[in-house]
Order: C-alpha cells, then structure tokens, then sequence
C-alpha cells in the first residue's frame, strides 16, 4: 500500500525528562522517525519537555514545543498546529499514556485528529491488565497467572490456588515497594499487609513467580497489509526476576534450539497480529528451562529500549521502518537501508554476537541497594559487538568506564569458596564477577546454575575466559596464546597484569606479532547480499573489511558512552551535532561510540561508525586503520576528555582547546596560577592526597569546606563537610577508588551561583546567555533550577562576568567551548569552576537563545572566527524568554538511595519551562518535572535547626495558599511560636499520630524536609524522605526549591498558559 | 589438529579439524540460519555440498536427535567459525562434533567465515577441498577441484523402500486422506506436516514410475525438495509430467517445484550463490502479503521462460524478485520454492500444507 496522502501534519510525542526506565533511546527512536517523516513530505510537529534532545532541534522538525507533556498543553498545542494526525508510538510509555487521554476523552476525534502507528483499542488491549490477559487467552498464549487482591485472606486463597512461590506487587507504589517473593503463607501475609498499607488504592497483585526461567525478547514489526517479521530476538543471561533493563542481553539468543525459538517467534507473529499494530513491538517471554512451557510477561505496542537496542544490533532501523509504516508503507515498498538492495520485509541474519551491559547509578547512590529486581535501576548502557561471546562481553565490561577491564575484578579473591557460593544467591550488578570467582575457586556449574539459575553456557563462557586468565598466569606468552588472548578481547592492560609485564611491552611484542585488529561490518545480512553501511566493529583473527581511503580529511569525534548520572544526553546532543557541521565543512567524520541509545550511534549520522569501547587501546586499532587528520574530544564529556593525553600520543591532533591547556584548568595549582595572573578571585583552597593532608587543610581554610577530586563529572564524590568527622567519611568514600589526582578543598561560599557556556576563538568569546541557579551554592549545578536570563545580577555583575570569561578563555587559549560556574556573594564575583569544553547547558541555551553554539564551535575548531560567522563578540542580546532548565530525579527507582541534595549530582534528567514571564516558565518548568500541586493541600514540614527560622516563611505562604501544616515537634514550635499554625507530629516510633501515621494517610501534597548532616539511613529523615519518594508524595530538601515552588504555585495562572514554538526562535 | 579449505579460486582458509579427519571435495555453499544447525546437516538437499554456517557461534544447544530432518547427515563438509565447547540445552543428547564424527562428516572451524561467504556471493558457488594434509599441493587440488562436478545426487539420497506415515492427529471418525509423496531428498517435516493435518503419507523412492503411485489413487501426491541441478533428472521429469497429465492436486516444494516446472517446458538456471537461510521474504502476488520463509535452492525456475498459459507466478522473492512459487492454470498443480515445512526457519507458510488439503479435499 502506497503512502497516505491525507497524512499532511504529523504531531510526535515525546518520552520527556530522562528518568531511569526511559532514557536517550526515545531521542534516538524519535529524533529517525521524524526525520523519515520529513524525508516523506510531511510536516513534523513536535513536543518534548526534554530540551537535551536532538529531536527537539529546528532541523529535525519543523515546530517544536519544548513544553510540559500533559493533556491541556498537548490540546493547546493540536489547536494551534491543527495536525492531522499525532505519532504517540515513538515517546516510551510517557506519548503513549498523553495520547491515550486525548483519544479517550474525545479531543482528538473532535478535532479530526488521527492516531497513527497504533490504534487506542491497540493500545488497551496492550497496557490495560485485564484486557491484555482476555486478548493472550482469546489467541491461546499463556500468561503468568495473577488476581488483585484487597486484603491478605484474598491473597492467600490465590496463592494456595496456584502455588508458592508467589510475587506481591503493590499497586501504585513506586520502585517495587513493598513487593516481593513470599515462599510460604508466612511469607505471603507479612509482605501483603505491608504491600496493602503502602498502596495508595489499597490493592496487590498476586502473581505466580516465574522467576528463574529464560528471558527471551522478540522485536517485531508489522504493517497495515498483515505482513510481519522478527527483526531479532535477544536473550538475557540473567533469567526472569531481573528487569530485562538490568539484565545482561545477548543478541540473538544462544541457548535455543532452532524449535523453541520458533515457537516463540510464532508467537510474538500471533501477539502482534491479535493486537493489530502496525509499526514495532516488543514481546517478552519466559521460557522454562526444561520444557516448552512459556509465558508472555508483557508486550509493549511501541518502539522501547529493547528496539533501540535491537536497531543497533541488527542494523535494521526500527523507528525508521515504523514510521513510514505509519503513513501507510508495508514493509515490502520500504527499502533497507543498509544494503540498498534488499526491502525492510525481512529478517537480519547476524554473523556476530551483541552483548548489553546496563551502566547502573551505584557509584553516585553509594547507600542504594544494588539488588537488582523487576525495577529497573540502570540508567543506561553499553553494547558491544564482535564474531565469540567472550570477546563481546570482555568489549561491553570495558566500555563501562568502571576501571575494570576483566572479570578479575571486585576483590572476590578475598573470599573463601564457602562464602562465595553464598554471594551467588545475591542477585546484584557484580554477579558476573562473582561467578567468574566462583569458578576460579573450583564450585561446579551445576552449583553456580542451581542458585542462579543462568544457563550453564553463560557459565561456561565465563569459565573460558578464567581458564585463559590463569593460561596468561602460567604460560609462556608465544604469537598463539597473544593471538587467542586478542580473539578472546583482552586488553593489552590485562594481558600485561596477568604476564607481569607492562602494557607497553605488550602492546609492542602484539606489533610485533602482527597481531592487530580487523573491522566487520554490520550489514543486517550476513554477507549475503553488499551493504553500504558504514557501521563497523572490530575483532581479532579475521580479515579487515574497511576500507579507509578518503579523499577527505578525517576527523574523529569520541563520544560519550553509556548515559549516567552527570554525562547525560546533552553530550550525545553535542557529538551529533559536532559531527554535523564537521560533514558540512567538507570533512569525513568517524564517531566512535558504544551507547546503543543514542543518536551518534546511529549509521546514518558520521560517514563511518565504529561501535568499540572508549578506551585507548580500542580508539588507538581504530587510529591506526583510519588515520584521522584530528580528534575532537571536547563534545564527548569526560569520556572523551579523558582520551586526549592518549590520542597526543597516537600522534592525532586533538582540534580545539589543546590538551594542556584542558589540564591547566584541571590542575588546580596551574589554575590557580591563572586565575592570579587574572586577577580573579576564587574560593581559597588546597590540594591533598591523604585524609591527613585534608584535615590540616580544612582547618586552615575554616569549615564549611568543600571536598571533592579533580577530574570528575557530575561533582562525583563532592560533599560539604562541617567538622573533622566529615573530612574522614567523605576522605573515606573517595579514597575507595584509587585516585590518580589530588583531592580538592575548597573554603565553601554560600552565595548565588552562575553559570555561562560561552564559544571562543582564541580572541574573541560568545556568551549566548548568563544563567543563575535558584538554588544556593552547596548544591550541584545539574540538580539545581537554572534560570536564563539571569534575573538578579546588576550590569555591573554581568560586565565582571563577561570580562572574567574573556580573560579566562584568552589564558587557557580555549578553542571551541568553554563552560564556567561563578559564585556571587556580596557584590564579589567568584570563580568556583572552569570546564573547558561542553557542557550539560549547552543543548539548553541554543535552543532558548536560538545560537547554534556546537556548530560555531565546531566551525571556530575548524579555523574560523566568531566574527565571520555573523556573531559579536561578547554578552548576545538577552531573549524575549524566561527558560527554566528543571532537574528531574529517578529516586523512587533507587531503593535506599537519599534524596537530600549538595554538592553530589543526583539528577537524571531535565525539562525546560519557557515562557514570557518567570512566573510562568518556573510553573511550567515545574508541571514537565511531574508537580502537578495543590491537590489535598497538606503539607509536612521538618527541617534542620539552621533552617528553622527561614522555614516560617514558606510556612507563612503556604498556609496563605490554603495549606494544614504538619510539623515535626521542634519544627512545629518554632512555626507556633511565630504565628503559623502547625499541627505537630511525632517522630516515628513514639506515639500517634507519627509522621509516618500522617504519610500513610495518602493525602499528603508535598514534603519539606530539609536534611540534618550525615549519611545515617536509621535517622528518621532519611525513611521520611523514601517514604515520601515510594509513595509519590513531591519531597524537597532545600528551602530555595520550596521558595521556588511556591512562587510557581502564588502566581501562575495555570489555564492561560502560552504554547512557544521554539523553531521560531 | 589444523585443516584446510582450498577454494577453486586460490583461496586458502586455514582452521581447525572438527568432525572426520578425511579429505573431501565439495560445492561451498553457505547458510544463514541462526539456529536450526542440526535440521541444515540434515536437510538432504545439502548432498553434494559443504555447508558454511554464517552466524559464529555454532553447537549452542548441542543435540537432539527427534530435530533431525532424514536419518543422515548430508552436507560433505562442514564450514564453521566456533564449535561450543559446552552444549546446553534440556533435550540435549549429544555435542554437534560427536554427530559429525559418527556419519563421518570431515569440517573446519576457527575460520573467517564471513570474509569465505563474502568471496561466495563475489564470485559464485565453487568447490572446495577440506584437508588435514598440511603439505597439500595446491596447483594439483586446484586443478582436481575446477573437474569435480556434483552428479547423481538425487539418487543418493532418495530411499530405496517405500514407507507409509499414518496420520499424527486425532481423525475423529475421519477417514485420512491418502498422499503420495516423492521422495527426491524429503526433509522429514514435509510428510510430519501432512500427517499432523490428518493425510497417510506413502513416500516413494524418487524413481517411482508415475503409474506405479497413480494406481493406488491417491488424493494428492507432493513433490519433495531435494539437491544438484534439476536438469539431470530427466527420468523423473518425465514421470512427473505424467502426473502432471492427471486431475489429482499436486504440491511440489524446492526440487519438487523446480522439476514440475522443467516438465512443462520451462527452463532453470544457476544462481550465483542461491539462497540459503531463515530470513529469505516472499511475497504473494495474490495478497501482495509477504512471509519470510526458509530456504536452500541453489537452481531457481527462469521467469522468461514460463508459458503465461501454463502457469502464472504465485510467490516472488521480495528481495531479488526470483520466481518463488508458481499456479498451474487449469490444474490442481501449485508449487513453491521455498520451504513451507520450514524445520529450520520460520513457519509463516506452513498454511500451505492447508491448501493442499483443501485442495484435496475439494476434488474428493
């Protein structure tokens, strides 16, 4: 069937702020159908609140609205744009609920808009429970058994009907909590009463536990004319009981035979079919072990991680595909992309192995519970490729950037083997590690299976890989063994640890070998048919396909790697667009990735793709086989930073800022050196090594102090320390990973804090705007409210700022990006911070300012200045818009992590708030974070001695706005004693009603509880604060937040709002 | 110990010794499956060929003996990246390696298997000699591989004996319908297929006469798939074309489509590389409806050459638009290609099998 030509407008949803369980896999998904949309004549309308996002850029569609995603800003916006149709598959879980609420309420029928890709009753029979298990048993495929319960005698029937082990989930509570497996009655009544209380509607499902058995994916693709195909199926090493987000994926699966993975792809075929999608799907299933017995654990009607990951896997384009699927194209007119030759009605053959590791938050949530459940908590991956297993997962542990390059890792060996077989039943992120111990010590397959329950396969490949370290151990290192070491992907540092060598000496014996690496293509195929992708991995012990000859001149752009807390999607956002407009310029552009969820990792952005590990061994083979004319390293976060000395050494030019002058700003001593010749004044501080070293040095400078290492992202392991006992902890804390630089500590100002991303040539500097943080210095600058313009700051604040920058970038001889954080406090400019290179604001301010500033750096990289590219230098002219970039957290995923913000980033995400007036976008910045107040209008409010007096103030207009006050007792006196009636409250454990007592109520709005110092998981706060998260009740810990909030709440005006396009900027 | 692959073209892929370690001469071919090696070694239309298996990791899940498509292995050689070291699957019975070893089966692992299926699809489908012998000669193996020429095939592995297969499903009073099947190298899912939808299979040696299987009056008869060139079978196309010259429904699978084909006049050529995998699109040009199919024909039906009046095309491969399947006008006669009774490889067209019953049915 050929394209629908009533499709004119289509309006694309996106997935929103990056929040743990969807991530940068929805830019990716979104950012290829918009442009296969674009690429059909269509007009592409879209929304997203994400502003870090590559689709919400003017060259990807044509009006962008960087607004909240709810029902009334989405009717605003069908209103306005009039589009004919909206595009809802595409957005994760957060486009296909909105649209669900416009088709039901009868907005868009009564606006003659379509729902395309999928139908509402698709969608229904998908998501709704019940009508998901009618649909499976109309088409005779099973599900897991289930019942909702509303009290624990219901619970224990079902259970008794079909049998222990069972799983509780509470419904409504976040995180899983209170779920679990109960194995007995016991089991059963003590975690389902609990489950029931939590549950805001009082109810828990009850379901049969299939934990242990396979987990096996199918993606699946169907278009209007019936016609279906498996675009891969993929199995995860862990086995059900472990979010397929958590799971260690293997694409395609190993471990069925020819006739179970029929089966189940028959299925999957029978599911979307009986659904009637026309575009992607995922089906999950559960596989028994040892019968053909299987269930389906759930289908997701839409593009999902597991598509982006099968994409990238496959080569086949996904979002692409379902998008022309959309307009009316069956698969059969679509043409596949990679081969040219062949159509999108077929399915890849792989002649490689793909391994994903999820990159999980436990470095930065150190108190997090790290067992892994069916709540996912990583919030990204890795995905490696090449021709054995082992080789696969050695490339995927490495592309992690945990410092870990093999499975000898985790200081297992400490352990006795008693002991280890004991760790095996913890199901967390470093099982791995502790199988390959396991193994190392002798316990038989049959043990590590039996409690695992992972199949002995995976085992044995494990065991392979010990079995070669110990080969490295004690043999000697001939051509043969270096050659299987290389099959095998260990790493020359590995290989040089087992050998007793060094790296280099290893690295030149494997030259010396002719042992080097060879690239593969991805070509959906096999080699059966000639690909035209450039997209390739590399392997050892085979032929090289690629060919790097180019009339070009080359430039190679690292990226980012796996999304984490601190290097986020803003960095892809600068990579792909770095990569842009380097291919614009005339050059051939190689981007060396291994995010399966991003848009760089797309084959159709750089000339050539090559999907390795971002270390220097994997970048240096790349080097060698392409050697590129420069690097850039500037756009890639500390990932790609961290590569610069390496690449130097490789003898590629790094373009932009030079390597030393990257270090100078790093180097304190060195800095501190320029920022005297600057005359810029700066917080006073030290750097040391030893907790001795740190404890002088607070003392000197006078406590509060700042601690932190140099050379990280994200303020990882930053903490404000009050006393000597925190110097140790937080000393303690950061000395676990050995740190290769000093330890910084700085006096702590408490002033306002601000923040600049400007673009320099070495002369002249372009600052597109000054954005200020509401809240004060302490906290990190990515978990703080940002506000641009800068509101408060007198022309005088902002001259110093502009001239500060200036000087900065002149003395560091920045060439590209620089981002700078001042601290403002009585009329004096403080530099805290200098990065130079790009930054997580970056994607945020062009878009608001309308400066494309990659681009511009990308091209003032290349040789050209500011000037000639149509730019004055200095301060650009402020926006007729307030923008509020609003931090959005993933706490209620993280189990036992703390809310309370400072100096350590915690945030995942973001979402723009923009509008004419403040008032407005902080309302708007709010409602895209998920605060959608008043509801019950009660509040709780507890907070710390120092905050006590500041928190009458947000007591006082609170209550102004209709608000009961609960308060903890002092708090609650010290409300009372000033006028604002407050209702107090008991700590918990002493008698009702207790702050938990009211919690549980479930009518509580929102949750001020300003955190007491340290880490003590027993001190109430802490549960106040999980509790608040699990349950969904809004939690600030920082009275400028509260401020902020309300102020939000005081004046806007949430029925007017204005809809911005921001293409129009 | 190490082995060799010498390709008529020069080539030489060094590797290891897997299954027997004798010396064969073989066409090289290669499959694209990424599961469903054990039903490929036992596919009789690989007689002849050396089979190279393009996805890597090959034995996963080791063996079972009921997945076997004939009671052979067929290939002469098998051409692998990885043997795995354990099999791990809960029907298991047996390592990939130890069923090469027991039919004698020579093969080579640990080699490029892409960069070898890269050269076959450059220059074609060509023999290849599969040695132990460290100290071959290449200029003599060359030479001895440009003269080997696959022949006789068909009869090698057809059966000798007859063989009835009753019905495998519950009848429910219903008397069986009675199939003929012509055994030209028949996977064992072709006759399953049949018997699971309620048919008594009688399979025939492959040189049947047609009078000998037209006077038990049989419902329908069904040609087999099977290896080598279909024009070397000249005796069994005249066979079929008497069948043909009845009114009973015919369905004819790979070889079986290719010869029925051959006996209305129309023609059949070489492929450069044929198609062989699990992945391979056809497309109904009655529905315009697309399947994906398994598949393992190197020799496909010449579309020039097809009399409109005969026969009209019924299935297209959607990649390169080969001929995949073909309806005899006037006649109860279909044919395809590709393999519907899948076994490895999807069961999209199992719903074949239906029509032929119907059919069947119908002229009862």
């Amino acid at each position: 069937m050929p394209k629908n030509k009533d499709i004119k407008k289509v309006l694309v949803i996106g997935s929103g702020p990056i929040v743990i369980g969807q991530a940068a896999e929805f830019d990716y998904a979104g950012t290829q159908a918009c442009r296969s949309l674009k690429e059909e004549g269509v007009t592409v309308v879209l929304v997203n609140s994400n502003p870090a996002t590559i689709m919400t850029d003017k060259e990807i569609a044509d009006m962008v609205y960087i607004e909240p995603l709810t029902p009334d800003m989405l009717k605003k916006i069908i209103i306005k744009e009039k589009p004919d149709s909206v595009l809802p598959t595409l957005g994760g879980q957060a486009a296909l609920n909105i649209a669900m609420e416009l088709e039901e309420c009868g907005f868009l029928k009564e606006n003659n808009v379509k729902l395309i890709g999928t139908t509402s009753l698709t969608i229904k029979k998908a998501e709704d429970r019940l009508e998901f298990k009618k649909t499976m048993e109309k088409i005779n495929e099973p599900c897991a058994a289930s019942e909702i319960v509303t009290d624990v005698e219901a619970a224990v029937a079902f259970a008794g009907k079909i049998g222990y082990p069972v799983v509780i989930r509470p419904a409504y509570t976040l995180g899983g909590s209170g779920g679990g497996i109960a194995h007995t009655q016991e089991e059963l009544e003590d975690i389902c009463s609990n489950g029931l209380r939590l549950s805001r509607v009082g109810q828990c499902l009850i379901e049969r536990c299939i934990a242990g058995w396979k987990e096996i994916e199918y993606e699946v693709m169907r278009d209007s004319n019936g016609n279906c195909i498996t675009v891969c199926n993929m199995e995860n090493l862990d086995p059900v009981g472990v979010h397929t987000g958590d799971s260690i994926v293997v694409a395609p699966s190993q471990t069925l035979s020819d006739k179970e993975y029929q089966m189940l792809r028959t299925s999957a075929l029978n599911i979307i079919t009986e659904l009637g999608i026309t575009g992607g799907c995922n089906v999950q299933f559960a596989l028994h072990p040892t019968s053909f017995e299987y269930c389906v654990i759930e289908v997701n009607p839409r593009v999902s991680r597991s598509s982006a990951l099968a994409s990238k896997a496959t080569g086949y384009p996904i979002a692409k595909v379902a998008a022309k699927i959309a307009l009316g194209y069956t698969l059969d007119e679509i043409k596949n992309a990679v081969t040219q030759k062949t159509y999108a009605s077929f399915e890849p053959a792989l002649d490689y192995v793909v391994v994903k590791i999820p990159k999980w938050p436990f470095d930065k949530f150190i108190m997090a519970k790290r067992t892994l459940t069916t709540q996912m908590k990583a919030t990204g991956e890795v995905m490696s490729i090449c021709t054995n297993f082992e080789g696969a997962l050695m490339k995927a542990i490495r592309s992690l950037e945990l410092n870990v390059y093999s499975l000898a890792h985790g200081g297992y060996d400490q352990y006795s083997k008693d002991e280890i077989i004991e760790l095996l039943h913890r199901i967390d992120d470093r099982r791995i590690f502790v199988i390959a111990e396991a193994i190392r010590q002798g316990v038989d397959y049959d043990t590590i299976h039996d409690i695992t329950k992972i199949d002995k396969w995976f085992i044995d490949k494990i065991a392979i890989l010990v079995e070669f370290e110990k080969r490295l151990k004690e043999e000697p290192l001939t051509k043969e063994l270096m050659l299987e070491a290389k099959r095998l992907e260990f790493p020359d540092r590995v290989i040089a640890q087992f050998t007793g060598k060094t790296r280099e000496e290893i690295h030149a014996m494997r030259k010396e070998m002719g042992i080097t690496a060879a690239y593969k293509m991805v070509d959906t195929c096999a080699a059966e048919f000639e690909a035209h992708t450039p997209y390739y991995y590399s392997c050892f012990g085979s032929e090289n396909e690629v060919k790097p000859v180019s009339t070009k001149k080359k430039i190679m752009v690292l990226g980012s790697g796996p999304i984490r807390i601190g290097q986020g999607i803003e960095f892809d956002y600068c990579s792909v667009h770095s990569t842009w407009a380097l291919k614009e310029r005339g050059y051939e552009t190689i981007i060396v990735n291994n995010n399966p969820e991003t848009v760089s990792t797309d084959f159709d952005i750089a000339d050539k793709l090559y999907f390795e590990p971002l270390t220097p061994e994997d970048v240096e083979n790349i080097v060698d086989l392409e050697k590129p004319d420069g690097a850039v390293v500037q756009f890639g976060g500390q990932t790609a930073i961290k590569l610069t000395e390496d690449l130097l050494k490789m003898g590629v030019p790094i373009l932009g800022t030079s390597a030393e002058n990257v270090d100078a700003a790093e180097d304190r001593e060195l800095f501190d050196e320029i920022l005297e010749e600057c005359c810029i004044p700066r917080p006073a501080g030290k750097t040391v090594f030893t907790t001795q070293e740190a404890l002088e040095a607070a003392n000197e400078l006078g406590y509060p102090v700042l601690v932190r290492p140099s050379y990280v992202l994200g303020g990882q392991g930053m903490q404000i320390a009050i006393g000597d006992d925190d110097i140790r902890e937080f000393m303690a804390i950061i000395n676990r990973t050995v740190q290769e630089h000093p330890i910084l500590v700085d006096k702590y100002i408490m002033g306002k804090e601000v923040e600049i991303d400007a673009v320099c040539d070495g002369e002249d500097i372009l600052i597109p705007g000054i954005m200020e943080h509401i809240e004060r210095a302490g906290i990190h600058s990515g978990d703080s409210i940002s506000v641009y313009p800068a509101m408060d700051l007198t022309t005088k604040i902002k001259n110093v700022i502009v001239d500060y920058t200036r000087k900065l970038a002149r003395s560091l001889h920045v060439i590209g990006l620089i981002n700078i954080q001042f601290i403002v406090f009585q009329d004096e400019v403080y530099v805290i911070e200098v990065n130079p290179r790009s930054s997580r604001t970056v994607p945020y301010i062009s878009k608001v300012t309308g400066i494309p500033i990659v681009d511009l750096a990308s091209r003032v990289i290349l040789g050209e200045k500011i000037k000639d590219l149509g730019y004055e230098s200095g301060l650009a002219k402020e926006a007729d818009y307030y923008a509020i970039k609003m931090p959005v957290f993933s706490f209620e995923k993280l189990r036992g992590a703390d809310i309370s913000l400072g100096p350590e980033m915690k945030s995942t995400g973001e979402c723009l708030g923009i509008a004419k007036t403040f008032n407005e976008a902080l309302y708007k910045a709010f409602l895209g974070s998920g605060v959608n107040l008043p509801k019950h209008k009660k509040a709780i409010i507890t907070v710390k001695d120092s905050d006590k007096l500041e928190a009458v103030g947000v007591a006082e207009r609170l209550k102004n706005l209709g608000y009961t006050i609960y308060a903890t007792r002092s708090t609650a006196k010290v409300l009372n004693e000033h006028g604002v009636d407050a209702i107090k409250i008991n700590k918990i454990g002493k008698e009702s009603p207790t702050v938990m007592d009211v919690l549980l109520g479930h009518d509580i709005d929102l949750v001020i509880d300003t955190p007491t110092h340290g880490r003590d998981k027993t001190r109430d706060g802490f549960l106040i604060r999980r509790v608040s998260i699990e349950t969904g009740v809004t939690c600030l810990t920082s009275l400028d937040t509260a401020n902020a909030l309300l102020t939000s709440l005081e004046n806007a005006d949430k029925h007017n709002l204005e809809i911005i396009d921001v293409a129009r900027i | 110990m190490k082995a060799f692959l010498i390709l008529e073209d020069g080539n030489v892929f060094e590797g290891e010794s897997i299954g027997a370690a004798k010396e064969v001469i073989s066409e090289i071919v290669f499959n694209t499956s990424m599961t469903g090696y054990l039903e490929v070694l036992t596919d009789p239309s690989y007689a002849g060929q050396a089979v190279t298996m393009t996805y890597p990791l090959i034995g996963n899940y080791g063996v079972c003996y009921d997945d076997m498509e004939s009671l052979k292995v067929w290939p002469d050689g098998y051409i692998v990246r990885e043997i795995s070291r354990l099999d791990s699957n809960f029907r298991s019975e047996a390592g990939i390696e130890e069923v090469l070893k027991k039919h004698e089966i020579p093969g080579i692992a640990g080699i490029d298997t892409r960069a070898l299926t890269k050269i076959l699809r450059e220059k074609g489908t060509m023999n290849g000699m599969i040695t132990t012998n460290e100290n071959f000669n290449k200029e003599e193996v060359i030479s001895k591989l440009k003269e080997y020429k696959v022949t006789g095939v068909v009869r090698k592995v057809s059966r000798t004996e007859k063989e009835v297969i009753e019905p495998m499903c519950d009848m429910q009073g219903k008397t069986p319908l009675n199939v003929a099947l012509l055994d030209l190298g028949t996977k064992n899912n072709i006759a399953a297929s049949l018997a699971r939808r309620g048919c008594r299979v009688t399979v025939y040696p492959a040189y049947t006469s047609a009078e000998e299987i037209l006077d038990t009056n049989p419902d329908g008869i069904m040609l087999s798939n099977g290896p080598g060139d279909p024009k070397e079978c000249t005796e069994i196309i005249a066979e079929i074309k008497k069948l043909y010259e009845t009114d009973t429904p015919i369905f004819a699978i790979c070889l079986g489509h290719q010869l029925m084909a051959l006996a209305n006049g129309f023609d059949t050529s070489k492929m450069v590389y044929g198609h062989r995998g699990a992945n391979h699109p056809v497309k109904d040009l009655k529905t315009n409806r697309v399947y994906i199919s398994s598949q393992n024909h190197g020799y496909v039906v010449e579309e020039d050459s097809i009399d409109p009046k005969v026969a009209e095309v019924g299935f297209i491969n959607a990649n390169d638009k080969t001929i995949e399947g073909l309806n005899y006008i006037g006649k109860k006669v279909f044919t395809v290609q590709f393999h519907p009774e899948a076994c490895a490889g999807p069961v999209d067209t199992a719903f074949l099998f239906d029509r032929f019953i119907e059919m069947m049915e119908v002229s009862e």
